[in-house]
C-alpha cells in the first residue's frame, strides 16, 4: 500500500487553516458542536419520557419491572469496556503502538457487537411476549396506556440508540482500515480522537437509557 | 486573472465544488427555485379566496395547498435562504478566510438540502398533505394523506441546517484573519453566528418531534394520541420549542443583511456596534424561552400563559433596540436611495407595525380573540416573510456585484422593489382586518361579507408576485449582460469588498490586513493605498 504511505503535514494542511494545530482544533472543536446537537436529538426524547412517566407513573414503574435487569446491565458493562478500549487505543496511538490501537479498536467493535445482539435477544424475547409499539401493543400482563406508552418510547429511544451503534460501528471500520493504511499514525490521530468521541457520547446516552428502562422501578 | 466564476467549467465542476461561493451560488438557485414555487401555491390560494364560496378545486386540495406553501415556503426557503446562500457566500469573505472550515461537509449540507427538498416534493406526487405545515397532531398521525413523506423529508432538510450552522460556529471561531477580533466583526457574521447557534440546538429538536410523527403515521405508534393515553399538547411543545427559534433563525441573519445595508448606504458607522451585535445574542437566546405562546388556547395553565406572555413580550425589547440603532444610524449620514436602502425602509415599516402585532397577539387576553385568524396569519407574514424576504432580496441586489462582476439597472430595480413593498402591504394589511373581524384561517369558504377584503389582499399578491418576477428577470439579465461592476461600487467599508470583483477561487490575492474597521466611513477604504 505504497499510495497510502504516511501524508507529510503539508498535504495534510487544507488551504483554509494556517497551521496543523488550528486545522486539527477546528475539527475538534466541530465534533463537540456536533455532539452537542446529537444530545438535543435524544433531549426531545427524554423530555417526552418525563412528561408522560409524571403522567402515568405507576404503570412506568411496573414496566420498567418488567424488562430483564441482567440484559440492561450486562449492556451498560459491556458498553463502559468499549469506551475504555476506544480511550486505550487513543492512548496506544499516542505512543506510536499501531498494532495496539487496531487490536483495541477491534475490541471495541466487538463490544459494540455484543452489544448489539442482546438487545437483538431482548427484542426477540419482547416481540414473543406481544410487546410492540403503538397500536399492535398485544401484552397481557400490563395492559394499561402507560405501559404501552412506555414499550412505545422503549422501541423509539433505544432503537435510535441502536442505529447511532451500527453508524459508530461504521466509524471504527472505517478507523481500523486506517490504521492499518498507515493513515492513522502517532503524529496524525485527529480522525481516530473524533470517533472516540462518538463513541464515548453513544455510550453516555446509554448511561441514561439504562436507568429509565432497567432501574427506576419507582 | 481566474475567478471563482470560469476558473473551472462545465456543470460538473459546479455539482462537486468545494468553493463556498459556488455552493452559496447552488444554494441561491435551489431556494429561489423554493421560492417560486411556495410563490405559486401562494397564488393558487389567493386566487381561490376571490371567491366566498367552494370554487376552482376541492376543498381537501385547497388543504393541500395552504400545507405546502407553508412548509415549501418555510423549510425550503426562509430558513436555510440567508445563511446558506450569503452566508456561505460572505462569511469567510468577511473574515478573510479562503474558504469555510469544513469544505466538503459544506457540500454535503447542499446535496442533504436538495435530499430533503426532493422527499417533501414527492409527498405531493403521495397524495399531498392537508395537516397545515404545524404537522398538529393527532391529525396529522390519522390524516390519510402522504404526512410521513414529508415530515421525513423537512427532518433531512433540518440535518443540511445542523451541518451549515456547524460549519459557520467553527468558521467564525478559528477562521478569522489576523486581529480580527470579535468586536471587529462586521454585523453580518455576528448574525449568522447567533443563528447558527440556534440552528446546531434547536433543529434537533424538531427533527425529533417530526420523526416521531412520521414514524407514528407509518407504524400507527400512537404517541401523541390520547386514546391511546398520549398528550397531543406535548406535540405542540416539542414542535414550538424548535419552530419558534426557527423564526429567529429566519429574521435574525435579515437583520444581519439590515446592519450591513444601511451602513453603506448612509456611508456612516452603526450608532451602536455592540448593541446590534449583542442583541442578536439576546435574540437567540430569549428566543428559546418563548415558545408557549402558540399555545394560549391548547389548554396550558394560566400561570404559563402569563409567563410566556411576558417572555415574548421581551423579544421586543431586542427588536427595539436593534430598530433604535438602526435609524440613529441614518442621522448626519450620507444617504443614498439605491434598491437595497428601499428595501431597507421597506423592512422597517414591516417589522415595525409586524413587531407591534406581536406584542398584541403576546398579550393573552387579546390573543384568545385573534388565535387562528387572519389576524395571526398577517402578523407572522409581516414579521417573519415581510423580514426576510425583504432583506433576501436587498441582499442580492447589495452583493450581486461582488457575486457576478456585474451590475443591475437600478431603475428597474426601484421600479421593483417599489412594487414588492407596496404589492406586500396591499396583500396583508386587509388580512389584519379580515383576522381581527373574525375570518377564521385555513378556511375554504367563508361569508360574503369578507369578500372585498379577501379580493384587495389578492390584488395586493398580485402585485407582489409581479414585483417579485421583474426582479428575477433583470437580475438574470444583468448576469450576464450588466456592465461590468468595480470592485467597491458602493463605496463600503465591508471586508467583502476589498476582495476583487468577482473573487478569485481562494477569495484574497494576499491575507487580509485588518487595518481597520469595517464601518470605519472616516478612514479611507484601502490604507495600503
Amino acid at each position: 500500500m505504497i499510495e497510502h504511505a504516511p501524508q507529510h503535514a503539508e498535504a495534510r494542511l487544507e488551504v483554509q487553516f494556517e497551521d496543523l494545530a488550528k486545522q486539527e482544533h477546528a475539527a475538534r472543536f466541530g465534533m463537540w458542536v456536533f455532539l452537542g446537537s446529537e444530545l438535543l436529538l435524544f433531549a426531545g426524547l427524554f423530555g417526552l419520557y418525563t412528561a408522560y412517566r409524571a403522567t402515568h407513573s405507576a404503570e412506568f414503574g411496573e414496566a420498567v419491572h418488567h424488562n430483564a435487569l441482567w440484559i440492561g446491565t450486562t449492556n451498560t458493562v459491556i458498553l463502559i469496556c468499549s469506551s475504555f478500549t476506544v480511550a486505550w487505543s487513543i492512548h496506544a496511538i499516542r505512543g506510536g503502538r499501531e498494532r495496539t490501537t487496531t487490536l483495541m479498536l477491534l475490541l471495541t467493535m466487538l463490544f459494540g457487537t455484543a452489544f448489539l445482539v442482546l438487545k437483538g435477544v431482548e427484542y426477540s424475547q419482547h416481540f414473543r411476549e406481544g410487546i410492540l409499539p403503538g397500536r399492535h401493543y398485544a401484552f397481557a400482563e400490563l395492559p394499561g396506556h402507560g405501559a404501552q406508552l412506555f414499550f412505545t418510547l422503549y422501541y423509539f429511544m433505544t432503537g435510535l440508540h441502536a442505529i447511532h451503534m451500527i453508524a459508530g460501528l461504521g466509524v471504527m471500520t472505517w478507523l481500523v482500515r486506517r490504521v492499518i493504511a498507515r493513515r492513522i499514525t502517532r503524529s496524525s490521530h485527529t480522525a481516530l480522537e473524533l470517533g472516540g468521541l462518538y463513541w464515548h457520547l453513544v455510550d453516555g446516552i446509554w448511561i441514561f437509557l439504562w436507568p429509565l428502562f432497567y432501574l427506576a422501578t419507582r | 486573472m481566474s475567478t471563482y466564476l470560469d476558473d473551472q467549467r462545465g456543470l460538473r465542476s459546479w455539482l462537486v465544488t468545494k468553493d463556498h461561493k459556488r455552493i452559496g451560488i447552488l444554494f441561491l438557485i435551489a431556494t429561489s427555485a423554493a421560492l417560486l414555487l411556495g410563490g405559486v401555491f401562494a397564488l393558487v390560494i389567493r386566487i381561490k379566496l376571490l371567491t366566498p364560496g367552494p370554487a376552482m378545486m376541492s376543498a381537501l386540495t385547497y388543504n393541500r395547498m395552504f400545507t405546502h406553501h407553508g412548509v415549501v415556503m418555510v423549510f425550503l426557503f426562509m430558513v436555510p435562504v440567508i445563511p446558506t446562500v450569503f452566508g456561505n457566500f460572505f462569511l469567510p469573505l468577511m473574515l478573510g478566510a479562503p474558504d469555510v472550515a469544513f469544505p466538503r461537509l459544506n457540500l454535503a449540507s447542499f446535496y442533504v438540502y436538495c435530499a430533503g427538498a426532493l422527499v417533501v416534493l414527492s409527498s405531493l406526487w403521495f397524495g399531498g398533505v392537508d395537516t397545515g405545515w404545524t404537522f398538529y397532531t393527532p391529525y396529522s398521525t390519522t390524516s390519510p394523506t402522504a404526512v410521513a413523506t414529508a415530515a421525513f423529508g423537512v427532518f433531512l432538510v433540518g440535518m443540511s441546517s445542523i451541518l451549515t450552522g456547524l460549519n459557520f460556529i467553527v468558521t467564525t471561531h478559528t477562521l478569522r484573519a489576523k486581529h480580527l477580533g470579535w468586536m471587529q466583526m462586521p454585523l453580518f457574521v455576528w448574525a449568522i453566528y447567533a443563528t447558527a447557534i440556534i440552528q446546531v440546538l434547536a433543529t434537533p429538536v424538531l427533527g425529533m418531534s417530526l420523526l416521531l410523527v412520521a414514524v407514528d403515521h407509518a407504524w400507527a405508534l400512537g404517541i401523541f394520541d390520547p386514546s391511546m393515553g398520549g398528550d397531543p399538547v406535548l406535540f405542540q411543545h416539542l414542535f414550538w420549542f424548535y419552530s419558534h427559534p426557527a423564526v429567529y433563525i429566519m429574521i435574525v441573519p435579515a437583520m444581519g443583511v439590515v446592519s450591513e445595508v444601511v451602513c453603506t448606504f448612509s456611508h456612516r458607522r452603526p450608532s451602536s456596534y455592540r448593541a446590534i451585535a449583542l442583541s442578536s445574542l439576546g435574540i437567540a437566546f430569549i428566543g428559546f424561552l418563548t415558545w408557549g405562546h402558540h399555545m394560549f388556547v391548547a389548554g396550558i395553565s394560566l400561570f404559563d400563559v402569563g409567563a410566556f406572555g411576558i417572555l415574548s413580550m421581551m423579544v421586543a425589547i431586542f427588536s427595539a433596540i436593534k430598530v433604535f440603532t438602526w435609524t440613529s444610524t441614518l442621522r448626519h449620514g450620507r444617504i443614498r436611495f439605491r434598491a437595497p436602502m428601499l428595501y431597507f425602509f421597506g423592512f422597517m415599516f414591516l417589522f415595525v407595525f409586524g413587531g407591534m402585532t406581536g406584542v398584541a397577539v403576546a398579550t393573552s387576553s387579546l390573543d384568545v380573540h385573534w388565535t387562528d385568524t387572519y389576524f395571526v396569519v398577517a402578523h407572522f407574514h409581516f414579521i417573519m416573510v415581510g423580514g426576510t424576504l425583504t432583506m433576501f432580496m436587498a441582499a442580492c441586489h447589495y452583493w450581486f456585484p461582488k457575486m457576478f462582476g456585474r451590475m443591475y439597472p437600478e431603475r428597474w430595480a426601484l421600479i421593483a422593489t417599489t412594487g414588492v413593498i407596496l404589492g406586500f402591504v396591499f396583500t396583508f394589511t386587509p388580512q389584519f382586518l379580515l383576522g381581527n373581524a373574525g375570518m377564521p384561517r385555513r378556511y375554504f369558504t367563508y361569508p360574503a361579507e369578507y369578500q372585498w377584503l379577501n379580493v384587495m389582499s389578492t390584488a395586493g399578491a398580485t402585485i407582489l408576485a409581479m414585483g417579485l418576477v421583474l426582479t428575477a428577470g433583470y437580475l438574470i439579465w444583468s448576469i450576464f449582460r450588466g456592465p461590468p461592476a468595480p470592485r467597491n461600487p458602493w463605496d463600503s467599508r465591508g471586508y467583502e469588498w476589498l476582495a476583487p470583483t468577482p473573487p478569485p477561487v481562494h477569495n484574497f490575492d494576499e491575507p487580509l490586513a485588518i487595518t481597520r474597521g469595517p464601518y470605519d466611513y472616516h478612514l479611507p477604504e484601502r490604507m495600503d493605498a
